[in-house]
């Protein structure tokens, strides 16, 4: 009997062990996650946690110290170059890892090796754009220049040693959660996170929409819904300027319009595709505009928001440079910052560098397909994807001339045959060292440095604003840009041929720039860089309206100081409801109102045009514009082969201001003839259906309507921060979306010691259970900002500095 | 008397062998101190089940507590669906407790059964 009790008590012991140590039975492994010696109790930082520490390795070429401040920015002084990149990857490891590791994953296409099968489409869609293919090309060319070879080696040792130095108590949280280890960092992860990035802003191209949008609608109709050219675009090279003609003139192929602009619809399946609002706002004012007689630089980059945040703020300084500002978890240098001369940053360029072909394969082992007369050879590759607790799953690609085959049959199987097979020509899959920009610009001591720190920028293709302490102010719309004939990728192209292959880059001193104009101010925030006299095709739409206002408002300012320019990058005003407030206003027909619907249109009349955080207005606005724009168009776009393009809403604002008898307001599936009146309070009665229940949530105010969130990486809601007080909008200057916006506000006021300011919605440390997780996000939403400390050696004294890390060999 | 030595010994030795060693050697801890030290079953059990409940529970709470109590509350939500501190408190030392306590019962049983054999 004994017997028996002890082997029941002995198996209870081993199963209650193995349930508590494995996800088969409960969701987590909650023994292992709740032991305080190994699991989540570790990652509980001490509030008054000392981040001193003296550290030993070989791989070190001299001294290097890193004094942290009370917002635990780091400022590193190393004696040598190379340490600098070492220790920067230290950091970022240290702080940052998981992220790191997140990120280059999933633009390897391995996602599914951490989270699952729910990532395996996001997978095949990222190795058939040939993510991996570009990042090793990229590599080669990155360690072919010795200086960069050497900060990613460097930087690489750096992430490596802190791995080294991980245990399972002291693993970042997500790593216990998932129950998975950090890989060893390299190179081609540096290089896979710069192609992560090259996808997120240069791959949200239309050309499946267009095509189809092109195939259904009329020739006239189709120039209605989607003008060449905004009539109220001011670009970003203002309009008159003088170009060069172009010294590469491509030629259309003679078949073009019967080939290509007339093609048939199609209906490949685009599993995600980057935001297309991964926009940007800078602008530098000359000194005579500003009080202090410098220059000031401003930038606010706009991406997906996300905690730990993209951006990690630090100061590097060598005996060679000193460069502050946002530096990117996974590669080397300060991307958007400062030195003691001058300051840089970006926008997006937002060009179309990707395009498809129609490729026509023998049959269906697509080991042959058809171009230039003759069948041609693919290249098979064999994608391995590693499914975390399933079998693996294979994937062949093709590689043809043009590129990987993104779709065919088997990537768009079950959802419609279509027989047909589309390469991706891909910009950012060319030779490209764009680390070499970041490199170049923290040394750039004037204008001539940063000319050629940016001409190092293939992909994505950036804005490229500078300013410096000589006086200096400049903009370089840099990248390589494929030179189009008109209308070239703007659809899905033919690939039976070469007569449809891009046919040259536009060389770099064609690039559209402004250097040191006359109106004492450059600016970008994504709109179309150039008028129609720029002798380049360089695509159709582009976001105007946020360009609009910032050269409206800088054109009008004197006097500037570092406090105007916070109040610009924060401003909430709404242009586009400027315009079409008058519209709404004069023909919604109240006649027949309800109370109800008095009510909210009062709230609408009273409203000052600001997407304030509490104006009820501005959300009574937002529901109006979506139901007007979906009523205007719904009807035409019922019967359209998806997936479309919709019309931008600078279009349908253009065309409500311009004629009142837009054909669109017209419901087709009616008999009668409807006007814009009727539209317009047809769509405000169906608005305030919407906003009862709004308003019955509690959420009238705009940023409750909003509800803008920063979402843990892993969207784990306890370790997000969600419904922030914040106003503002997509086609604000506060460009503060639900889940996107300014991940990074910086001011550099250029006066002989630099005064600069910054701020974004994160925190140093990527831990959760740590006081530096989120504590900027606070002060972001409210638009405050913290002063940039540019420490200098003989400040280590200042009681700034909390703590000192010293790294010695 | 030998109550609270065991308990003891099996606090000290699994927040010793946890530096080094997997979470759940303490199921081990447990099982070594109470084959060594007879005991009625029973208390052999509830020996490993307060050392590590009280060993568990008082870790965490001395560690959120250094940590100003920021992270319990989001590892609460994550755990137990509910913004509740002291109930993950609890919950820690309970599991800790269990598996402690099984291990330290099938200690006793085990010496029992060699003993009378």
């Amino acid at each position: 009997m004994k017997i028996v009790y002890f082997f029941i008590s002995a198996i209870t012991t081993i199963a209650l062990v193995f349930l508590l140590n494995t996800k088969m039975a409960l969701p987590a492994p909650l023994g292992k996650l709740l032991s305080p010696q190994h699991g989540l109790w570790q990652n509980a930082e001490p509030a008054d946690k000392n981040f001193s520490e003296d550290l030993k390795f070989s791989n070190l070429k001299g001294k290097t110290s890193v004094y942290f401040d009370e917002r635990l920015v780091p400022h590193v002084f190393a004696e040598q170059e190379n340490d600098v990149y070492f220790v920067q990857g230290y950091l970022h490891a240290k702080f940052r890892l998981f992220q790191m590791e997140l990120q280059t994953y999933s633009a390897a296409g391995r996602a599914s090796e951490v989270v699952g099968e729910i990532a395996l489409k996001h997978d095949r869609e990222f190795r058939r754009l040939g993510m991996v293919f570009a990042a090793e090309i990229a590599l080669k060319e990155i360690e072919k220049s010795a200086i960069s070879k050497m900060s990613c080696d460097a930087y690489t040792a750096g992430v490596n040693a802190y791995i080294a130095r991980l245990t399972e108590s002291s693993l970042p949280v997500e790593y216990k959660l998932l129950g998975t280890k950090p890989e060893l960092w390299s190179n081609l992860k540096s290089a896979l996170f710069l192609k992560y990035m090259a996808y997120d802003l240069s791959a949200h191209e239309t050309d499946f929409e267009m095509t189809n949008a092109k195939h259904f609608f009329s020739p006239a109709d189709f120039n209605l819904l989607y003008p060449a050219v905004q009539d109220s675009l001011d670009p970003i090279i203002p309009r008159g300027t003088k170009f060069a003609p172009a010294s590469i003139k491509p030629i259309a192929p003679k078949n073009v319009d019967s080939a290509y602009f007339s093609t048939d619809i199609v209906s490949a399946e685009e599993n995600e595709k980057p935001d297309a609002a991964n926009g940007s706002n800078n602008w530098a004012v000359s000194g005579k505009r500003t009080k202090a007689g410098a220059p000031i630089l401003c930038n606010d980059p706009h991406l997906g928001l996300n905690l730990p945040a993209i951006w990690y703020e630090m100061q590097l300084s060598t005996p060679s440079f000193n460069a502050y500002g946002a530096t990117f978890p996974g590669s080397p240098s300060v991307i958007i910052g400062f030195n003691d001369s001058c300051a840089f940053g970006f926008t997006n360029g937002g060009r179309d560098v990707r395009d498809y072909y129609e490729i026509k394969f023998k049959d269906n082992t697509r080991r042959e397909y058809w171009f230039n007369n003759e069948w041609k050879k693919t290249e098979l590759k064999v994608e391995t994807i590693k499914i975390v607790g399933k079998p693996d799953f294979m994937d062949t690609v093709a590689y043809t001339v043009f590129g990987p085959v993104m779709y065919d049959e088997s990537f768009n199987g079950g959802r419609q045959t279509n027989n047909k097979s589309y390469a991706v020509r891909w910009k950012a899959h060319d030779a490209s060292n764009d680390f070499m920009v970041f490199n170049l610009l923290n040394h750039a001591k004037n204008y001539a440095d940063y000319t050629a720190a940016v001409a190092n920028l293939s992909t994505p293709g950036q804005n490229c604003v500078f300013a410096c302490k000589n006086g200096d102010i400049a903009l370089r719309t840099q990248g390589n840009w494929p030179a189009k004939w008109k209308g070239q990728g703007d659809f899905v192209m033919p690939g039976m041929d070469s007569s449809y292959m891009w046919q040259g880059i536009i060389p770099q001193n064609e690039v559209p720039y402004q250097y040191n104009p006359e109106r004492g101010f450059v600016s970008s925030a994504n709109q179309k860089p150039v008028d129609e006299s720029y002798p380049y095709y360089i695509g159709r739409e582009y976001p105007i309206v946020r360009g609009l206002l910032i050269n409206k408002k800088l054109a009008g300012m004197q006097q500037i100081t570092p406090q105007d320019m916070m109040a610009l990058q924060t401003e909430n005003f709404n242009l586009y409801a400027q315009e079409m407030m008058p519209v709404f206003l004069k023909r919604i027909n109240t006649t027949s109102f309800n109370a109800e619907e008095q009510k909210y249109f009062a709230l609408l009349s009273a409203w000052n045009l600001r997407n304030d955080v509490d104006a009820k207005g501005a959300t009574v606005y937002d529901e109006l514009f979506k139901k007007f724009k979906e009523n205007v168009f719904k009807d035409e776009f019922a019967n359209a082969p998806k997936p479309i393009q919709m019309p931008f809403e600078s279009t349908l604002i253009e065309a409500t201001l311009k004629d009142s008898a837009y054909k669109f307001f017209d419901d087709i599936s009616t008999t009668q003839k409807e006007t814009l009146a009727d539209v317009a309070t047809q769509s405000f009665k169906e608005a305030v259906v919407t906003l009862k229940k709004i308003e019955a949530e509690g959420k009238l105010d705009w940023a409750k309507d909003k509800g803008t969130r920063i979402n843990h990486l892993l969207k784990l809601e306890p370790f997000s921060k969600m419904n922030l007080p914040i106003g503002g909008g997509g086609t604000m200057i506060n460009a503060t979306k639900e889940n996107h916006g300014p991940s990074w506000r910086m001011i550099v006021n250029l006066t002989s010691k630099t005064e600069a300011y910054g701020v974004y919605p994160g925190g140093q440390n990527g831990n959760p259970g740590s006081k530096y997780y989120d504590n900027f996000v606070d002060e972001w939403a409210v638009g405050k900002y913290y002063a940039l400390w540019m420490m200098t050696k003989d400040e280590t004294k200042d009681s700034r500095v909390k703590w000192t890390m010293n790294f010695s060999n | 008397m030998k109550f609270f030595i065991s308990t003891t010994l099996i606090a000290v030795l699994s927040f010793a062998a946890c530096l080094f060693l997997p979470w759940w050697v303490i199921a081990i801890a447990g099982f070594i101190v109470a084959f060594a030290i007879p005991q009625k079953a029973g208390l052999a059990f509830l020996s490993g089940f307060i050392a590590l409940f009280v060993l568990w529970a008082g870790i965490s709470i001395y560690m959120s507590s250094a940590n100003g109590n920021l992270f319990v509350h989001k590892m609460s939500i994550l755990f137990l669906k509910a913004d509740n501190p002291t109930m993950l408190f609890l919950f820690t030392g309970l599991i800790g407790g269990l598996v402690a306590g099984f291990g330290s019962l099938s200690g006793r049983l085990l010496k029992k059964l060699m003993v009378k054999n």
